[in-house]
């Protein structure tokens, strides 16, 4: 069981790392939500792993299992997830807008973005 | 227990509510209801700070359940310090934001400012390492609003860069805090404090693990070298009185070093020894040298004040490294001044580009700015201040931090970072100054604007598809923009004319973050609400009871 954990939390973080250093936004949007369930995971193992355990006070119950972790567990899942919508749309917008979904600016103008206002000579 | 300590944080939180639900339609009521908002918030935090000015230290349990079950909040002088910093700068940025329209140019601008503040204020008064990831989290996904707020390709894209770095800060942070929790058992800040210096040095990797993520989090809120690159782009592209609150977002991360190192790793820990000498300052001096190169290459006015920024935030973490009561005193000293001062210069940066027409941000030969000796003054001051220059307050905090360095190893390293670092600041102030304010006169003034040379040009990215930067430049100007920069300088000049008070003050702070005890003691011997507990089967019963009248105190 731990071995399995672990080596999922390890997978996960390492296919995350790589997808994160990517070029374009959508593997790296791929990245951070594996990397943001690999520390979900994490966090539920860090309250040592009790299987068929129950969290909260039960009648007959020989022994427990941690409640906090679950808990923790459970708001970072809520705030990953509003997270990783936000970005999404950003990125959506940022790819919308400029036409291209590379993560890093242009080292160079790519020519593509002429506001209306200024004159074409100036737009650098 | 009184209630006024979550006052601070419930109240932005309702008043967004409102803002979005009931009156998103209406700018004026919007506007009327976030300055009212904003100005209760500065008198209720002078009321707290006024409280814990004595040396007292106030708990409010949530929900009346006791620490370390129970989430709770602390206000010491530390916090409150902070969050009167904050609720200072809001009413002025605010008074910008009307003054100059920004909130019309995009829509909830209101609601995610107040949400924002409700994030930052939550972050500096909680006292439990979970909920300040959870208030980290609150006020990043406002200030993702924020930054793209009015869209635009340049802001979008550097939009994306800042949601996605900060993205991979919060897991780096639960994965912290998960560590921690792991090894102690606790996620309160002062039951961690006693935990920790409980656990025995020859086994822990885990919790020195967790102290250095930790420490990185912190870092990349605080744009601590190499964890910097999202600021740049972020502050350069994000709207201008977004930029000037992000001035405090990353004293968040200051703070947040400040306060888990001082209680939870203290500096005598046996466990966390090294960590600042051999990692954190040398890295904060690395960060200032950056800052000022940045200032002097920056070929863009807001990329150059987004770089001094940096700058600032490398000088007040080398205080923070040197972690005396004196070199944290003056790290507090030099984050009030450099909140001030960077969030004036980020509005400054924003009048001259709206006043400059098609020049906008560029550090070229442009026509001379319309109204320009008003801007001029004021950026002249507020680079003084930035730069460390006497008579302001910038001079005062600096000469505290080189004062405080002597009891660092490193003494000389941070002396001579830091002065030559602010000379080459001084440059570049000088620099973008002269070229903004007097060589435009030298320029014929052939057709509106005057053509940009395109040999000195520099290369840069991307102004466009910012219709703000150009606006009707013969449309008379609003006054509140002045106001509102002139009252940031105001604060600065008070701090410089009240610096001994504040500097008397600051060091009370300092010496109460060194002697936590009485902190660990309130907040882990306050009792709580009582759930008795009779018999076995009426156990669920009593509980529902005791909550309820727990409810009602």
């Amino acid at each position: 069981m731990e071995l399995l954990i672990a080596s999922a939390v390890g997978a996960l973080t390492a296919a995350g790392i790589y997808l994160v250093l990517r070029l374009r936004t959508f593997p790296v949007i791929i990245g951070t939500s594996l990397l943001s369930y690999a520390v979900n995971v994490f966090l539920f193992a860090s309250g040592r792993l009790a299987l068929d355990a129950p969290p909260v006070l039960r009648d007959g119950a020989e022994r427990y299992t941690d409640p906090l972790p679950q808990a923790l567990v459970l708001t970072a899942i809520v705030i990953s997830f509003g997270m990783t919508a936000v970005v999404v749309i950003i990125a959506l917008g940022s790819w919308l807008s400029s036409d291209d979904d590379l993560v890093d600016r242009p080292a160079l103008p790519d020519g593509d973005g002429h506001s209306p206002s200024l004159p074409e000579g100036d737009a650098r | 227990m009184s209630h006024w300590l979550i006052t601070p944080v419930v109240l932005p939180a309702m008043l967004a509510a409102i803002l979005v639900l009931m009156v998103r339609e209406h700018i004026v009521v919007q506007r009327a209801l976030s300055m009212a908002g904003a100005l209760a918030l500065t008198a209720i935090s002078i009321g707290l700070f006024w409280q814990a000015s004595d040396g007292t230290i106030t708990l409010y349990q949530l929900g009346n359940w006791p620490a370390p079950f129970g989430i709770v909040l602390v206000a010491d002088r530390l916090s409150t310090l902070m969050v009167l910093l904050t609720t200072l700068m809001a009413p002025l940025v605010l008074l910008y934001v009307m003054g100059s329209g920004w909130d019309t140019r995009g829509r909830h601008f209101h609601p995610l400012f107040q949400f924002q503040l409700m994030g930052i204020i939550g972050a500096f008064l909680t006292g439990d390492a979970f909920n300040l990831f959870v208030f980290f989290e609150v006020l990043l996904i406002a200030s993702y609003g924020l930054m793209i707020h009015a869209g635009g390709k340049a802001r979008l894209r550097a939009g994306t860069q800042y949601v996605l770095y900060n993205l991979l800060g919060s897991t780096l942070f639960l994965f912290a805090l998960g560590t921690i929790y792991a090894k102690t058992g606790t996620l309160n800040l002062a039951d961690l404090a006693l935990r920790v210096a409980e656990l025995d040095p020859g086994a822990s990797a885990g919790i020195r693990v967790a102290a250095v993520l930790l420490l990185l989090v912190f870092a990349i809120k605080a744009a601590l070298l190499p964890l910097h690159f999202w600021l740049p782009d972020s502050y350069a592209e994000a709207p201008a009185p977004v930029a000037a609150l992000f001035a405090i977002m990353t004293k968040v991360g200051a703070y947040g070093i400040i306060r888990v190192y001082t209680l939870v790793f203290p500096p005598d820990l046996e466990i966390t020894q090294g960590l600042f000498d051999t990692w954190l300052l040398p890295a904060a001096l690395l960060t200032l040298g950056l800052g000022m190169i940045g200032v002097l290459g920056a070929a863009r006015i807001d990329r150059l004040v987004a770089f001094s920024a940096i700058g600032s935030m490398g000088l007040l973490l080398s205080a923070v490294a040197v972690f005396t009561p004196g070199g944290i005193a003056a790290a507090l000293y030099y984050a009030v001044h450099s909140t001030f001062a960077t969030a004036a210069l980020f509005l400054l940066v924003d009048q001259i580009k709206s006043r400059r027409g098609d020049t906008g941000p560029l550090l070229v030969h442009g026509r001379p700015i319309e109204g320009g000796a008003l801007v001029a003054g004021m950026f002249f001051v507020a680079a003084i201040a930035m730069t460390g220059l006497p008579p302001l307050s910038g001079f005062l905090g600096k000469l505290l931090i080189l004062d405080a360095a002597t009891a660092s190893p490193l003494v000389w390293w941070v002396w001579t970072v830091v002065l030559l670092g602010s000379l080459v600041a001084l440059v570049g102030f000088s620099r973008a100054g002269s070229l903004i304010f007097w060589k435009a006169h030298q320029l014929e003034p052939d057709g509106p604007g005057g053509p940009v040379d395109p040999e000195t040009a520099p290369e840069v990215e991307d102004t466009t598809a910012q219709p703000e930067t150009t606006a009707a430049p013969l449309a008379p100007r609003p006054v509140l923009p002045m106001i509102a920069i002139g009252g940031l300088i105001a604060l600065l000049i008070a701090l410089t004319a009240f610096a001994g008070p504040v500097n008397r003050a600051l060091n009370a702070t300092a010496a109460q973050l060194f002697a936590p005890a009485p902190y660990i003691e309130l907040v882990l011997n306050t009792p709580g609400k009582v759930i008795k507990k009779d018999t076995h089967a009426e156990e669920d019963d009593h509980d529902a009871a005791a909550e309820a009248t727990g409810e009602e105190h």
